[in-house]
């Protein structure tokens, strides 16, 4: 409960930053200028340009509805009007005039899907050399980076994220070459000419950790530290104490030299960035937790995390997510241990689970992977409920991120994310019919010019088609 | 503590019974039957093994005196799956190089290298895909420093150390962007190597004790095996992506009459479909690509299958990542794609085809396996739920009339950490 404190704490001070574009509050008359310049400087220099586009005032009638907290209304209205969900309730609630009536019996809603796990615009499609951008992969630390600098907006990727999947939000992260990958981004999945135009309003940033093979093999292979397990937290824990003199120093009024590698370090110990760790071996995320300890931070999210069912109870003790596939499985050795059952377990241990795809197809069927968690989870005796299992594909992503104040629910008041789904989106035989953003109509499977397309697919083979 | 010891007490039977004993003779009773020869499911039925191979499946089998049935209380009863483009038994972990046999890259052999002879039966994937209702794979080599790939492996995922079918049941080349890369760096580069090798196979099978040309680029070794390629006693996998490429391949049967060509991969197949129907070569479409990934796959579509289908051709589905167990969520997708306005999807009998009769017919093998009717190997898999719905799970597996063993890591682990925490004593002895 604490660590959950220290986790309000931490959003209130990003709003703050966010607003008011500066550091800390100190203030101190007698400092020198380069001082001032080390601390009060823009922390939002590349601010979110995006506004949600126009919609008009929109009430889906007779669906089961998932709210995304675990609630579930047969014959369900929902409400959608200024951009925001205004209502939600059974067959009894009024819609007012003036709303559009859309006949959703027989059909299902829920929040719009959140993919905290992605690779887009970093790694996007054409997936050529000239993409590749996703990973800084010549150092083992590279906090400096953005994922946002790297973001290529036309990603036809986006596209089949709604289209298919129902993504509304996703976060966007570094690759996992390195101990510390950079700054992810989380970006609302709408299209813009600008990285700007898409980023979500007021979300804090990420900071893209990683354990395990893929730092000690890119490092290890290039002869340097670090080659091994040993060497990844040696270099994280030399890092973190840079982190905590810069901090410090900063504090103090004595730090002159801004470095875009320990702000983003100090955000995180200020509890303004939140850590998501890519890590798979029950071991090595139990010994991230203490290091998370040893210097003051907290983990939001394993991604991957594949072992994560042997450890619910550390989890659930440091509220740390675990991100995970429902059953990719054994493509490199700390996958060796998968089990489709990670998901049952977890939240049999009563830990947070999201599931994620960190893969521009999966990301397509993060619907799909829930539900085959969900059915492994039933074969071992682990019941359940389907507005349960839509929690890992909504709230939970949405805490982890933490944007759950905006979106992640339908709860009156939040973001209109909202997903019609032609049945039950646990089904394999299910699809969205229609997605809003920000209570806009972004997709509609029966118009074809609320598809998204592309710059890179104009003129090119299957322009506009189904994808 | 008790509960924990007898379940790992039964797991450890299973896995001792793994060697199965003989083909039995064995009804499959009370099961909502499906025949995967794209009809749709049947009402409640009956599956009669005798020796090992299907004898009726129907809803009106008389079941003889004397043999074993399995009630399937209601349950799904279908064909085992069959994933025709696999590394299945050639890898245990695909990012550890020494137990990854998929590639050989350095071999001073291409065409002449035979995949059957590193398939191990007992490998992790075979038991993890069978606990998942695959019973049948086509295993492809997939690389060499050279555009073709050697000689693929039918087998069987039964637990027994006598995996393959057929050994050497066909040639696998890659053109499109990884075969230029191979050839040289074009695909013009590409179409030289594959015209020259052929016509070097060709030669060699004329004067098979001759002596060959003295500007020959094909080891002796790797242009016997080509022969059976351009006499048409082995099929030729082909893997292609662009709709020119297509094109391209299926103008070679121009040069080389006898090639028995099976296209793999095919994301813009949907733009030369009515080509593909009309030449008759089946395709093993990888299903759901809708994104394009590479200059070769830029009309790619979800559609791609239903579009292919509807034109005739002969089409199903191939490979599956690297898990063949995923095979009917991916023919559950294109159900699902039939309900898009304007998407082309499948029928549920054509979608449970395209990953059990469609490619065993694609192999040749349609008359050995892939569907519950008469003659074929009693191949049978009992699901909990619809086979191609994602909550759905196996519940038992026969290969050859043979009930099978789906225990296997993934299970032990599930069962060690079902219970949480450690007990008197650590987890290392909770087996």
């Amino acid at each position: 409960m604490a660590s959950r404190l220290a986790r309000g704490a931490a959003l209130a001070l990003v709003l703050v930053a966010v607003c008011g574009g500066a550091g800390h509050a100190k203030d101190k008359k007698d400092e020198s200028p380069a001082v001032k310049a080390a601390r009060d400087f823009d922390t939002n220099p590349y601010p979110s340009t995006y506004r949600a586009y126009p919609g008009g005032p929109t009430a889906l009638i007779g669906a089961t509805v998932y709210d995304g907290l675990g609630g579930r209304i047969e014959r369900g209205t929902v409400l959608i009007a200024d951009g925001k969900v205004m209502a939600l309730g059974g067959p009894d609630l009024a819609v007012p005039d003036g709303f559009t009536r859309i006949d959703a019996a027989g059909k299902f809603v829920t929040p719009g899907i959140i993919d905290i796990h992605s690779h887009l615009g970093v790694y996007p499609s054409p997936g050529v050399e000239a993409n590749s951008d996703g990973n800084e992969a010549t150092a083992p630390t590279t906090p400096e980076v953005w994922a946002e600098h790297s973001v290529w907006p036309q990603d036809p990727g986006f596209s089949r994220a709604m289209a298919n999947g129902g993504i509304t939000s996703l976060e966007i992260l570094p690759g996992s070459a390195n101990l510390m990958g950079g700054r992810s981004v989380v970006l609302k999945n709408v299209y813009s000419r600008t990285v700007q135009g898409m980023k979500f309003p007021g979300a804090p940033y990420g900071l893209k950790m990683a354990c395990g093979e893929n730092p000690k093999r890119v490092y290890g292979s290039k002869g340097r530290i670090p080659s091994t397990r040993m060497g990844n937290f040696a270099v994280d824990r030399a890092t973190w104490i840079k982190a905590k003199e810069y901090r410090a120093k900063r504090e103090a009024g004595k730090l002159e030299t801004r470095d875009l590698g320990m702000e983003t370090l100090a955000g995180v110990l200020d509890g303004s960035i939140l850590v998501q760790n890519h890590c798979y071996r029950a071991d090595e995320m139990a010994l991230v937790l203490d290091m998370a300890k040893e210097f003051g931070y907290h983990v939001s999210a394993f991604h991957h995390a594949i072992e994560a069912y042997k450890i619910g109870d550390l989890l659930k003790a440091s509220d740390t997510c675990a991100a995970i596939w429902s059953d990719w499985w054994g493509f490199k050795m700390e996958a060796y241990d998968a089990i489709p059952e990670n998901a049952g377990l977890l939240y049999k241990a009563g830990a947070c689970v999201v599931i994620h795809s960190d893969d521009e197809n999966g990301i397509q069927r993060l619907n799909q992977e829930a539900a085959k968690a969900q059915g492994d989870a039933r074969r071992v005796g682990v019941e359940i409920a389907d507005a349960e299992v839509i929690r890992w594909l909504t709230i939970n992503p949405a805490k982890a991120l933490g944007i759950d104040k905006q979106t992640g629910s339908l709860e009156a008041g939040k973001m209109g994310d909202v997903v019609l789904w032609n049945g039950n989106p646990l089904s394999v035989y299910s699809r969205p019919e229609k997605v809003w953003v920000d209570g806009a109509l972004m997709f509609d499977s029966a118009n074809r010019k609320r598809r998204a397309v592309s710059d890179f697919e104009l003129g090119q083979p299957g322009e506009g088609d189904v994808k | 503590m008790r509960a924990a010891l007898l379940v790992a007490g039964t797991a450890l039977a299973a896995v001792v019974s793994a060697a199965p004993t003989q083909a039995q003779d064995v009804a499959i009773t009370n099961g909502r039957l499906v025949i995967g020869d794209g009809s749709g499911p049947l009402g409640n039925g009956t599956v009669l093994i005798r020796a090992g191979k299907v004898i009726a499946a129907g809803p009106a089998v008389v079941i003889p005196p004397g043999v074993k049935t399995i009630d399937a209380e209601g349950k799904w009863v279908t064909p085992g799956l069959v994933v025709a483009v696999t590394d299945l038994g050639l890898v245990d972990v695909g990012a550890v190089e020494d137990s990854n046999d998929s590639d050989a890259d350095k071999s001073p052999f291409s065409a002449a290298l035979d995949v059957s002879a590193a398939i191990n039966p007992d490998d992790l994937p075979i038991q993890v895909s069978r606990a998942g209702g695959v019973t049948r794979a086509a295993v492809a080599p997939i690389g060499t420093s050279s555009i073709f790939g050697g000689q693929g492996a039918i087998i069987d995922l039964g637990a027994d150390p006598n995996a393959v079918t057929v050994p050497r049941a066909f040639q696998y080349v890659e053109l499109g962007e990884t075969g230029a890369r191979r050839a040289g760096g074009s695909r013009a580069a590409t179409y030289a190597v594959l015209f020259n090798a052929l016509t070097e196979a060709r030669e060699l099978t004329l004067a098979p004790a001759g002596p060959r040309r003295d500007d020959v680029l094909l080891t002796r070794r790797d242009a016997a095996a080509l022969g059976a390629v351009v006499s048409g006693k082995q099929p030729l996998y082909v893997h292609v992506e662009r709709a020119s490429d297509i094109r391209m391949v299926l103008s070679l049967q121009r040069d080389f009459p006898l090639l028995k060509l099976i296209i793999v991969g095919a994301a813009e197949g949907w733009m030369v479909a009515g080509e593909l129907a009309r030449s008759g070569v089946p395709v093993l479409a990888t299903p759901l690509t809708d994104l394009p990934n590479s200059f070769e796959q830029l009309g790619a579509t979800q559609s791609n299958v239903g579009r292919m289908k509807a034109a005739g051709v002969k089409v199903s589905l191939g490979a599956f990542g690297d898990q063949p167990r995923y095979a009917p969520q991916y023919a559950g997708n294109l159900v699902g794609l039939a309900k898009v306005p304007g998407a082309s999807g499948l029928s549920w009998g054509q979608a449970f085809a395209a990953i059990s009769s469609g490619p065993a017919e694609a192999l040749g093998m349609g008359d050995r396996f892939g569907s519950l009717r008469p003659g074929r190997a009693g191949d049978v898999v009992i699901w909990d739920g619809d086979p191609l719905e994602v909550s759905s799970g196996v519940v038992r597996v026969l290969i050859d009339g043979i009930e099978q063993p789906l225990g296997n890591h993934q299970t032990r682990l599930r069962e060690r950490y079902s219970k949480p925490g450690e007990g008197a004593l650590p987890k290392a002895y909770e087996w």
